[in-house]
């Protein structure tokens, strides 16, 4: 019953209209002279400096949905769900240098998306044009999935509604609210946004590993008790460690995330929006201060176990919901009052990314399909006006898919995502480097990687709760004929068939010479830095155009 | 990685590009956590946490070590 949640509720409710008028008057935050210019309400005029990148990124990649299900995660199957922390460690050292060179050469060309940068470099709208439309299509249910961390907590708060309606009016009111400050302030919206996320998840978390340690008994009995559950347990997978049939794909599952991760157009975002190459090291830097908070968080998880948490029912009859492990913790364990902030974070926690995420959907589909197929000579203004109307119906999409589809789907769809983005990486990151590969040799690769990925995704089933297909992303190998038990991540076959086919066409093409287009791009643009003159003159108030553009 | 362009655009000041013996040292914290073998076991425990646990939180550092040593053995000095 909601009744005997009426502090966290209020707190939580608090907390959030805080966040939404912070969303508003973050239009007139650092404001430009002229906020109709894509630059402007799509990238925040970038000008982030060290301090609101650093928000702004890890309020973009440490999402509400990382906080939920990666405890959820180690609280059903243990140490596999720890893979979060090797991920989120050699992401950074790994684009350390490759993000610099995407900056340089977008601050050159006024790039907003990756598929412009590919659209320039390899001279081909086709490839630009699938780059797109994989970004959009694996971010879509991304944007979902911040909803599932919303509605795990008013579960746990104890508002839900009999009709499906009265279920979801809390979180169509809270996306709605975040639609409109979204289309108001743009970018500047979830940076400013992102001190509040960020500060309360950083308190929650303190307290929390603290506190509750002390509370249950000091972290030996926490690991003690979780490593009884998964002795008790029959499903062979789970325990405290990792076992001999589980470490390949641990190892290839922290890998390839970590590969994906900043090929999302929404992590590319962020990282466009800083101000010059120094600030981008430097976060490379300082941003694991969030793996250190993820790896925490994760441990919660064992906290719940030791604590006797048990998970709220699913959507469908018979099944748990794994989601509610984390707030139903802090509900037990934590005042009132201060179950109320946790919540808030959580909810704070989804609008960041949410906003962040629509926002780059939305460039994609305005500077690659808009522009490139709708309207060729859209004017500055049309283009942010066309971004801003499509970061709404973005969200209404996701909105669409929570109301009408059961949860679980955009679970799988986000596990796809991780994937399909994957298969963008030979012509955008490898892309950055070298313009060896051929642009036909670079679509070929697309769609075989695209195309085993998908089979194998297929195929992965899970005895445990019934469903044959789409089930989790660890493959067996015996399904390639190898005689063994170990499973591997889908992601990195695929985009290693992915990257054999371009090289492999590309010799072809090559020697047949077949045309390859004109590279847009100088080797001197992936080194240029704040200052340096642009070839695309920005907006009105950018220093740079007061130095004219070479080209 | 292409050559630097030979009649790069007068605009372009020299600068030291990306190349620097020091980026090699990135690998470390891409090879290291991605090895089983270090962390894979129970003990010995620290503050009660298995060694699976707290080495994996350890690599952060050495993450957080590498890259801000790189950092600073190629940045610009000097010249902003």
């Amino acid at each position: 019953m909601w009744r005997d949640h009426l502090t966290e509720i209020i707190v939580f409710s608090l907390l959030f209209l805080l966040v939404s008028a912070m969303g508003f008057v973050a239009a007139r935050w650092r404001a430009p002279r002229d906020m109709a210019h894509l630059d402007e309400w799509g990238l925040g005029g970038r000008s982030f400096g060290g301090w609101i990148t650093w928000f702004l990124v890890g309020g973009d990649l440490y999402t509400a949905y990382t906080f939920v299900a990666v405890p959820a995660l180690i609280f059903g199957a243990g140490a596999a769900g720890f893979f979060a922390v090797p991920y989120t460690i050699v992401i950074y050292p790994l684009v350390f240098l490759v993000l610099c060179r995407l900056w340089s050469v977008s601050h050159r060309h006024g790039f907003v998306t990756p598929a412009d940068f590919v659209r320039n470099r390899f001279d081909s709208p086709i490839l630009a044009l699938l780059v797109a439309i994989t970004g959009i299509v694996a971010t879509m249910p991304y944007i979902a999935l911040q909803l599932v961390g919303i509605e795990a907590v008013l579960k746990t708060m104890g508002v839900t509604g009999d009709s499906a309606l009265a279920r979801h009016l809390p979180i169509i009111i809270a996306f709605a609210i975040l639609a409109a400050y979204t289309y108001q302030s743009g970018l500047r919206a979830p940076a400013l946004i992102a001190f509040v996320k960020d500060s309360l998840i950083y308190i929650v978390i303190l307290v929390a590993v603290i506190y509750l340690p002390y509370k249950l008994g000091g972290w030996g009995d926490i690991f003690d008790a979780a490593d009884a559950k998964f002795k008790a347990s029959p499903a062979p997978g789970d325990g405290i460690l990792l076992n001999a049939n589980n470490q390949l794909q641990y190892v290839t599952l922290a890998f390839g995330s970590a590969l994906a991760l900043f090929l999302y157009p929404h992590s590319i975002t962020g990282v466009l929006a800083s101000r010059n190459r120094d600030v981008i090291k430097r976060n490379m830097s300082a941003l694991p201060a969030y793996s250190l908070l993820l790896g925490l968080i994760a441990l919660l998880g064992y906290m719940a176990i030791a604590a006797n948490v048990k998970p709220l029912p699913g959507a469908k009859a018979g099944s748990v919901d794994g989601n509610t492990v984390v707030p139903l913790l802090f509900d037990s364990q934590f005042p009132d009052w201060f179950a109320g902030v946790a919540y808030a974070a959580i909810g704070i926690g989804a609008l960041v990314p949410a906003a962040i995420m629509s926002i780059a959907a939305a460039n994609l589909f305005t500077r690659n399909i808009y522009k490139e197929y709708l309207k060729r000579d859209a004017s500055p203004a049309q283009e942010a006006n066309v971004s801003k109307i499509t970061s709404l119906v973005v969200k209404v999409g996701a909105v669409a898919c929570i109301v009408f589809l059961d949860p679980q789907f955009s679970i799988d769809l986000q596990l796809i995502g991780g994937v399909i983005i994957l298969q963008t990486l030979p012509a955008v990151a490898l892309g950055l480097y070298t313009r060896w590969f051929h642009r036909t040799a670079l679509i070929a690769g697309w769609v075989a990687g695209m195309g085993l990925g998908m089979w194998m995704l297929y195929q992965v089933g899970n005895p445990a709760t019934g469903k044959k297909h789409f089930a989790g992303s660890a493959f067996p190998l015996s399904e390639f004929g190898f005689d063994t038990k170990k499973t591997i991540y889908v992601g990195i076959v695929a985009v290693l068939v992915n990257l054999a086919v371009a090289a492999l066409l590309t010799l072809v093409l090559r020697a047949a010479k077949v045309a390859d287009g004109v590279d847009g791009t100088t080797p001197d643009d992936y080194f240029a830095d704040e200052g340096d003159p642009r070839v695309t003159p920005g907006p009105d108030r950018d220093a740079d155009s007061a130095r004219e553009p070479v080209a | 990685m292409a050559a630097p362009e030979p009649e790069a655009p007068t605009t372009a000041r020299s600068r030291a590009k990306d190349h620097s013996p020091w980026n090699w040292l990135l690998f470390i914290p891409i090879v290291v956590p991605l090895i089983p073998a270090f962390f894979n076991a129970d003990s010995p425990r620290l503050f009660g946490f298995p060694r699976f646990y707290w080495l994996q939180l350890a690599w952060i550092l050495l993450g957080v070590g590498t890259t801000t040593l790189v950092y600073q053995m190629t940045k610009k000095r000097g010249d902003r």
